[in-house]
């Protein structure tokens, strides 16, 4: 364990990255502590993906630095990073057997047999893997070979961990399962975590911060409780959240010269109120109910718990009065995009 | 009779019902087959039992021994060593350097195209043309071989000398069918998944590292069949030994085809004879190549 106790913070100053004149990432600075859980959260051509691998060291940044334990590792290869990464893919060398894919970096690093043998049946125990020591990854199921790569990964105790949507292949039950495991993986190992995802819930649940990127650029840093309750821009407040917050033009409901945003949840149905709106779908998913409505020309959604029966209540083409409580608004400059705080 | 076996009999009796449909579909490819592989075959099989005069007339059957006559004979023993020597020589060069090229030409610099082009330029060229040139490069009085090398190249030449005739055909053959490996070997490097390199790049392997613990078993299949592939050929090469020395000098280059066809070989015109060394040389081949697949499949990995 090199690095145990080490500090390996990774600090990304004004990371650029240009594909054959395409910006991929665009001025990204970035502070990710050490033992830190951090997840790059946006959608898939964000950039999120181009800084992870800056970060290992499989691209090179077009300007600005990587830093990982304080020292600048641009041009430091990967070996000399202790980085590991995980591929969405996995990854595994189908032609070796689950202890060889799971001893190779130390293979690399010259570790010898009856030690790598060690410490390779150790890291498979940690994730359950001991009885498939001897198969190919061929003859293993996804979940399987996604422990194999985590394995893989763990083995030689690297500083951080970068993580290219490891759960993406993964059906919907285990991908919660794995969830789980990987933030007990996280508490157990104290290593640095670089997570990619472009699935709020993962970052929601996993990450200790969550950065949302956007068109190569940094939208907002914070905690999953900040960046849900806080959303710095029009574009965080839509991506996280499901269904997204409603964002109101400007005219509509409030004459403020701001873009108003309101999560499902906080729309209120009021029979009495002023503003007046048209059902125009029912959705009922069983915990939630989403009732979709239509103010004057803008379409908003409202959210209401499960065990409220709304079928009684509203209809389809149904005219109620909603309210949208002052304390639970959000504004956004609408030229920016950006939030603006009242 | 139970229900199952009823079932299943009625079923057997419905597929035969379709056997007319199906012959018909099949008849074009039968009679393409039947005409212009299995009826030559057998006529090959026929003709080596039979013994035939010096000349090539009077051939009438009698036994099959013909076979284990010629089998046992010095000829046929010596010609055997030289294609299995051809094969040594040409086999493993030609798929070293096929798999050099393509490992160097698998990357993504400006102008790598260029290199593909020439790399595989070999493939475009008949034996006829490749033997011609390789005759005339190495040729003792103009060819610029001999100039460079000296030696047994000016005199006799690298082509008329006993020890280095089987070589220089080698040599020839090898540059001709070094197109058709950088091609299939390529095709292999690029059906690779970059992640794999990447996950070893990231892990800390060099370029070493990553050739022999990603590239080379990740060719494996691609590997086994090239090396069927130039093996058989080896076997069946002709047109260089016809070309470049004639099965000569002194019998060093007569091969299992030049003695089958070849204008100098004792057999010529004994119709018989050369018809019992190709279907030895097509025995020969076909247990090599049962052998090669058998041994080596088991190490290799065909992918999920």
């Amino acid at each position: 364990m090199a690095y145990c106790g080490a500090v390996a913070d990774v600090r990304l100053n004004a990371l650029t990255k240009v594909f054959d004149g395409v910006t991929a990432v665009d001025d990204v600075s970035l502070e990710i502590a050490d033992r830190d859980f951090m997840i790059l959260l946006g959608p898939s051509g964000c950039g999120k993906s181009t800084v992870l691998r800056m970060i290992a060291g499989l691209e090179d940044p077009t300007s600005g630095d990587v830093m990982i334990g304080g020292a600048r590792v641009n041009d430091v290869e990967p070996k000399q990073r202790d980085v590991a990464m995980v591929f969405q893919s996995y990854a595994l060398y189908p032609h070796k057997t689950v202890q060889a894919n799971i001893e190779f970096p130390l293979k690399v690093r010259g570790v010898s047999k009856p030690d790598r043998a060690a410490q390779a049946q150790r890291a498979a125990a940690t994730l359950g893997l001991t009885e498939y020591l001897d198969r190919k990854p061929g003859q293993l199921s996804g979940g399987q070979r996604q422990r194999v790569a985590l394995a893989r990964a763990i083995v030689r105790s690297p500083a951080v961990f970068c993580m290219d949507e490891p759960l993406s292949n993964l059906d919907a039950k285990l991908r919660g399962e794995t969830r789980a495991e990987l933030v007990a993986l996280h508490a157990r190992l104290s290593s640095t975590f670089v997570y990619v995802t472009h699935d709020q819930v993962e970052a929601m649940t996993m990450g200790t911060h969550v950065a949302v990127m956007s068109r190569g650029r940094l939208e907002q840093v914070g905690t999953p409780q900040e960046v849900y309750a806080r959303p710095a821009s029009v574009f965080v407040a839509q991506f996280i959240g499901t269904p997204p917050m409603n964002v109101l033009p400007m005219g509509v409901v409030f004459d403020r010269p701001f873009l108003v945003g309101v999560r499902p949840e906080h729309v209120e149905f009021d029979a009495s109120s002023s503003c007046r709106a048209t059902v125009s779908l029912i959705e009922h998913l069983g915990h939630e109910t989403l009732v979709h409505l239509d103010v004057g020309a803008t379409r908003v959604v409202a959210r209401v718990d499960g065990d409220r029966d709304t079928s009684l209540v509203h209809r389809v083409g149904d005219e109620v009065g909603v309210l949208f409580p002052d304390r639970h608004l959000h504004h956004f400059d609408p030229t920016t995009m950006k939030r603006v705080e009242q | 009779m139970t229900t199952a076996a009823t079932a299943a009999t009625a079923a057997r009796r419905r597929r035969w019902r379709d056997a007319p449909f199906a012959l018909a579909l099949l008849t074009p490819s039968l009679v393409i087959l039947g005409a212009f592989v299995l009826y030559p075959l057998a006529r090959a099989f026929w003709l080596g039992h039979q013994r035939c005069d010096p000349t090539g007339a009077n051939c009438r059957s009698n036994g099959w021994d013909q076979y284990i006559d010629v089998f046992r004979s010095e000829e046929f023993q010596q010609a055997l060593g030289v294609t299995v020597r051809f094969s040594l020589l040409t086999v493993p060069v030609g798929l070293a350097l096929g798999v050099a090229l393509a490992v160097l030409a698998d990357k993504q610099i400006r102008g790598m195209s260029l290199f593909r082009t020439v790399f595989s330029s070999t493939v475009a060229t008949s034996v006829a043309v490749a033997s011609l040139m390789w005759f005339f490069l190495l040729n003792p009085s103009v060819g610029v071989l001999a100039e460079w090398i000296g030696g047994v190249a000016k005199s006799p030449g690298l082509l008329r000398d006993e020890g280095t005739a089987l070589w220089a055909v080698a040599i020839s053959s090898i540059w001709a069918n070094l197109g058709f490996t950088f091609i299939v070997v390529t095709a292999g490097l690029q059906s690779i998944p970059a992640d794999l390199y990447e996950s070893a790049y990231v892990d800390g392997a060099d370029g070493w590292m990553r050739f022999s613990n990603v590239t080379i078993p990740m060719l494996g299949p691609t590997l086994l069949f090239v090396g069927v592939v130039l093996t058989s050929r080896a076997f069946q090469s002709y047109g260089e030994f016809d070309l470049l020395t004639g099965g000569g000098p002194n019998g060093s280059t007569t091969s299992l085809t030049y003695l089958v066809y070849g204008n100098n070989s004792v057999i010529k015109s004994n119709s018989g004879l050369q018809a019992a060394v190709a279907v030895l040389l097509f025995g020969v081949l076909l247990a090599l190549s049962v052998l090669q697949i058998r041994g080596v499949e088991r190490r290799v990995h065909y992918g999920d």
